[in-house]
């Protein structure tokens, strides 16, 4: 069972009592946006097997958005983040990169 | 290709079955062909068989990472029916449907397709006025379905109990022509038939490389070596943004788990296949006796092949209250596979950025059912370079334009 620590409350909540959100740090287009970016905001995804950025809702706790870091290829939790942040942070990057030292980063 | 029969059965009884020939062969790839398709799964197979039959293109090769039909191929619940809402999906599923009633007699091997029948229930009063437009929909697509009433599906499948507590059974909708296939015979058929005209199965080849040369892909890299090809399919299902990424596009695809599983065998006792989507849960029995069970996906990007039990613990608990005999059953197996979901939740197959490469792929809980209609579709877009009329309200330019071809919303349909 995939566990996440909320980052508000300090939860270590497990899967039935998250809501999963998908892909973060999207870049928002909205009216005036053409149709490209419009697709690439609503529907492209980097879908990545390995390191993965993704939304999730503590939906049965404290109720907040947050943002994870996993590899979708092993499971593994790098780690969680407040969902204010426009990048993941520089020491969740430098965690990962040490595990993954293949890994591209973040784009 | 020595054909099956049971002519060939009591020859061969009379010789101590000595004379059976392999079913494919396991060629060296050449340094090019024609046309390479990544992924043997049944779509890739079935692109293949019919980029043959129906274009006479066989200097083809089918790669295949691992074995083929190990995918999704072997893994889905094996469920065959066509009444989709919208007119493009009806169109296709009931293609393939039609071509699954002949393809044990086309491949000279035995699918053992069971045109059984699927109830797929009505367990809220939405579900009740969905599935009856459903049915209206069905009529006018040529697709024979029809809403029926809570006696009748008692009728049809007596061990279900038609007023559980929470989701009495309020009617269903039912296609009599529906039903389940040996779905590891339909990648074998495909394959063999496939291998018969000529083309190359490439088994334990990994593709790790799209080669191109000024907008047009000219060959592949593979763990055997540089393959050249003149066109490129791509049909690989959960791994297709990995292959889209090596051919420098994006696509509108999440992969996700979805699990399955199956019980101890027993004796006849179900001779249709249920689905409840309210409860989420599908299940049928098959010919050795066991219940095949499935649910709903996980809720996260994953490659892993293995989902989260609680989704497990969710299906059974809602099969257990609509048949209250499955409690008393041992569960044998439970596995997973990655499904490729799009964000209408219908397919691509479709024209890419790289001229002469194409995709199929997005089918996500959906697929096998689709496999002959999908590769006859794929294979007119291969051979002719643009989509016939199975294929086009497919393309991938549909999430640009706004042409959603909306299944998931529209029908509330578990694929």
């Amino acid at each position: 069972m995939l566990i996440l620590t909320c980052p508000y409350c300090g939860v270590e909540a497990d899967e039935t009592e998250l809501s999963p959100g998908y892909e973060a740090h999207l870049k928002r287009f909205g009216p005036g946006a053409t149709p490209e970016e419009f697709e690439s905001y609503m529907f492209a995804r980097k879908n990545p097997k390995g390191v993965h950025f993704e939304r999730w809702r503590h939906a049965y706790g404290c109720g907040k958005w947050f943002l994870a870091a996993r590899d979708t290829n092993t499971l593994e939790v790098f780690g969680t983040y407040p969902a204010q942040s426009p990048e993941p942070p520089a020491d969740l990057i430098a965690k990962i990169k040490e595990k993954r030292p293949d890994w591209e980063g973040h784009k | 290709m020595r054909r099956y029969s049971v002519f060939a059965i009591a020859r061969e009884a009379l010789r101590y079955h000595s004379g059976w020939e392999r079913a494919w062969r396991a060629p060296t790839p050449k340094a090019a062909y024609d046309a390479i398709i990544i992924g043997a799964g049944g779509h890739g197979l079935a692109t293949a068989y019919y980029l043959g039959k129906n274009f006479g293109i066989t200097n083809v090769a089918v790669i295949e990472k691992g074995w083929l039909g190990g995918g999704n191929t072997g893994r889905n619940t094996t469920i065959i029916r066509s009444n989709y809402l919208q007119d493009p999906s009806a169109a296709i599923y009931e293609k393939a449907r039609s071509l699954y009633e002949t393809m044990s007699q086309d491949l000279n091997y035995n699918v053992m397709f069971s045109p059984r029948g699927v109830i797929m229930l009505a367990q809220t009063h939405h579900e009740v006025r969905g599935y009856q437009r459903t049915a209206h929909a069905n009529a006018l697509q040529g697709v024979e379905t029809q809403f029926i009433s809570t006696a009748k599906v008692k009728e049809l499948c007596p061990i279900m109990n038609i007023d559980g507590p929470r989701y009495p059974v309020l009617g269903g909708l039912w296609q009599p022509r529906g039903g389940t296939a040996r779905h590891d015979a339909v990648a074998w058929g495909y394959a063999r038939a496939c291998s018969d005209m000529g083309m190359d199965i490439l088994q334990q080849c990994e593709v790790t490389g799209v080669r191109s040369e000024g907008g047009k892909v000219v060959g592949v890299e593979t763990s055997k070596g540089y393959i050249g090809t003149k066109k490129l399919g791509i049909v690989v299902a959960g791994h297709s943004g990995q292959l889209a990424e090596m051919a420098g596009f994006r696509l509108p695809i999440e992969a996700v788990a979805l699990q399955a599983l199956v019980s101890e065998p027993i004796k006849p006792c179900m001779d249709v296949v249920v689905m409840a989507n309210t409860v989420h849960g599908y299940m049928s029995q098959s010919d050795k006796g066991e219940m095949v069970i499935g649910g709903g996906t996980d809720g996260f990007n994953n490659y892993t092949q293995r989902g989260s039990f609680h989704h497990i613990e969710e299906t059974l608990r809602a099969l257990v209250e609509t048949f209250p005999m499955l409690s008393r059953l041992k569960m044998l197996r439970q596995w997973g596979g990655i499904v490729d979901m799009t964000g209408d939740r219908s397919p691509l197959i479709s024209k890419t950025p790289m001229g002469n490469c194409f995709i199929n792929c997005g089918w996500g809980t959906g697929g096998f059912k689709a496999i002959p209609g999908s590769g006859w579709a794929m294979a007119e877009l291969m051979a002719k370079g643009e989509p016939g009329p199975l294929a086009a309200a497919f393309s991938m330019t549909r999430f640009k334009e706004g042409r959603f071809i909306d299944e998931s919303v529209a029908a509330g349909v578990a694929h």
